[in-house]
């Protein structure tokens, strides 16, 4: 019954580890986290009123549904130090915007003008749709023509709108709306995930039995339940087949979620 | 006795099985890193291969101003036959090898970079929409040559660290697996041209 006894050490000491190591791993850096629920509008920075951010949303939820392809607006207040290519285009990984297979991503990121600060824009386009967003395009009819005007004006909602609109336009024939139900449906009916758990839950809950039965406490137990929701937990936020969790399939609506997109550096910026 | 011999038989026999497999198993994952690592190595040069198709186009747009100073020009052709003369085979990415091909582009990309300024002084040239539209492309380039920098790097970085891990050194030591070289962070002269609008 000794081997029990170690076994369990081991589980509780392994627990303790990744308990320990959690939060190093889920730091986030200087980016924006992920929101959850996940959307497609993110303004980090107060310029759109409620009811702009829920039109934009809606419009660009609408389109990703028929589409699968996903365009992003985030506004920050800072980029962090960072060129503003360079952090549209990690950012833009990190959320993984568009689908993944096809990278029918677009970001748009915004950080506003403040006072003497100078204000930056960058549309970073996915690998998938560099070829109907060439970057001379980006640059003269979203940045230049669509994006820049407005801003100066200050008016981000007429900015965002029309060149959504016309990024909408050109990128609407690229992917179809079964591409989009495909990566859904691939996402939600991934069991792997489970399957570990579900292994992992019986060793425990069999090794618990054992040594509660030769008179171990109860602490250890509770120690590698810990153990337990630290690994659901850590699915949650870290694995793919969780993502669609954040908008419900009935609620026609919601937004499905990043699907795991790959960015290039292609795209185009401008500053005011 | 008899049967104690044919579990320590049967144990030794179960750890040569596992030795093994573990073995083959880790020297195809690091197969499977090298062919990553190559991937990401060739979309580096495909990144660099862009920015050079790139060049005859703007030679061609900027010597149309008749006045546009002769030597930038020739600086930037003569770089670009420099640098597309250095391939890598993704195979022997020693530091040597990176350093030339870096030292390469790098020089290219300062030619570039002082094309630009110069191109500042010339108010037509810049509301040329061909100019333009070369502009906003080449600096699309130089994004996309910074991200698949990265990835190589991640990518390197990622084999690199396996193949030099306790205990699969072994394997990678048995089966010729050696470590890749880096980018190195730029420094002035690699630096690549900010164009600014």
């Amino acid at each position: 019954m000794k081997n029990y006894k170690s076994t369990l050490r081991a589980v509780i000491f392994l627990a303790a580890l990744i308990l320990f190591l959690h939060p190093a791993a889920k730091a986030q850096g200087e980016f924006p986290a992920r929101p959850e629920p996940q959307r497609l509008v993110n303004d980090f920075a107060g310029v759109l009123s409620g009811e702009q951010q829920a039109g934009l949303e809606n419009k660009l939820v609408g389109f990703n549904q028929k589409t699968s392809t996903q365009i992003a607006i985030v506004i920050v207040k800072s980029l962090s130090g960072y060129d503003k290519a360079d952090f549209a285009v990690k950012l833009s990984e990190k959320w993984g915007i568009g689908q993944k297979g096809k990278s029918n991503g677009i970001l748009i990121l915004v950080k506003p003008k403040v006072g003497q600060e100078r204000g930056e824009v960058f549309v970073a386009v996915g690998y998938g749709l560099e070829a109907v967003v060439p970057d001379a395009v980006a640059r003269q009819a979203i940045v230049g023509a669509e994006l820049l005007p407005a801003f100066k004006q200050n008016d981000y909602y007429k900015g965002l709108d029309r060149s959504t609109d016309v990024l909408m336009s050109l990128t609407a024939g690229e992917y179809t709306a079964d591409q989009y139900v495909n990566a859904v449906h691939k996402r939600k009916s991934k069991p792997g995930g489970f399957l570990i758990i579900l292994i992992v839950l019986a060793v425990i809950f069999l090794a618990q039995r054992r040594s509660t039965a030769h008179g171990i406490g109860s602490g250890q137990g509770f120690l590698g339940t810990l153990l337990l929701m630290d690994l659901l937990g850590g699915n949650r936020g870290g694995g793919s087949w969780n993502d669609f969790s954040g908008g419900g399939s009935s609620g026609g609506d919601s937004f499905g979620g990043f699907g795991g997109g790959s960015f290039g550096g292609g795209g185009a910026g401008g500053s005011w | 006795m008899k049967r104690t011999g044919l579990i320590v038989l049967i144990v030794i026999a179960v750890l040569i099985f596992w030795g093994v497999s573990w073995g083959v198993s880790t020297g195809n994952k690091m197969v499977t890193m090298d062919e990553g690592v190559s991937a990401s190595w060739s979309q580096v040069e495909n990144v660099y291969q862009r920015r050079s198709d790139l060049i005859p186009n703007l030679v061609n747009t900027v010597k149309g101003y008749a006045d546009f100073e002769k030597s930038t020009l020739t600086a930037v052709i003569e770089a670009r036959a420099k640098a597309t003369q250095i391939t890598v085979d993704p195979t022997k990415l020693t530091p040597a090898a990176m350093q030339q091909f870096q030292q390469a582009q790098g020089g290219l990309s300062s030619a570039l970079g002082r094309l630009m300024v110069v191109a500042e002084k010339y108010p037509e040239l810049k509301a040329n929409e061909g100019f333009l539209n070369l502009q906003a492309q080449l600096e699309g380039t130089e994004n996309r040559i910074t991200v698949e920098r990265q990835k190589f790097n991640e990518t390197a970085r990622t084999y690199n660290t396996y193949i030099r891990q306790f205990p699969q050194m072994f394997i990678a030591s048995m089966r010729n697996f050696e470590k890749k070289a880096y980018f190195e962070a730029e420094k002035g002269a690699d630096k690549a041209p900010k164009v600014q609008f």
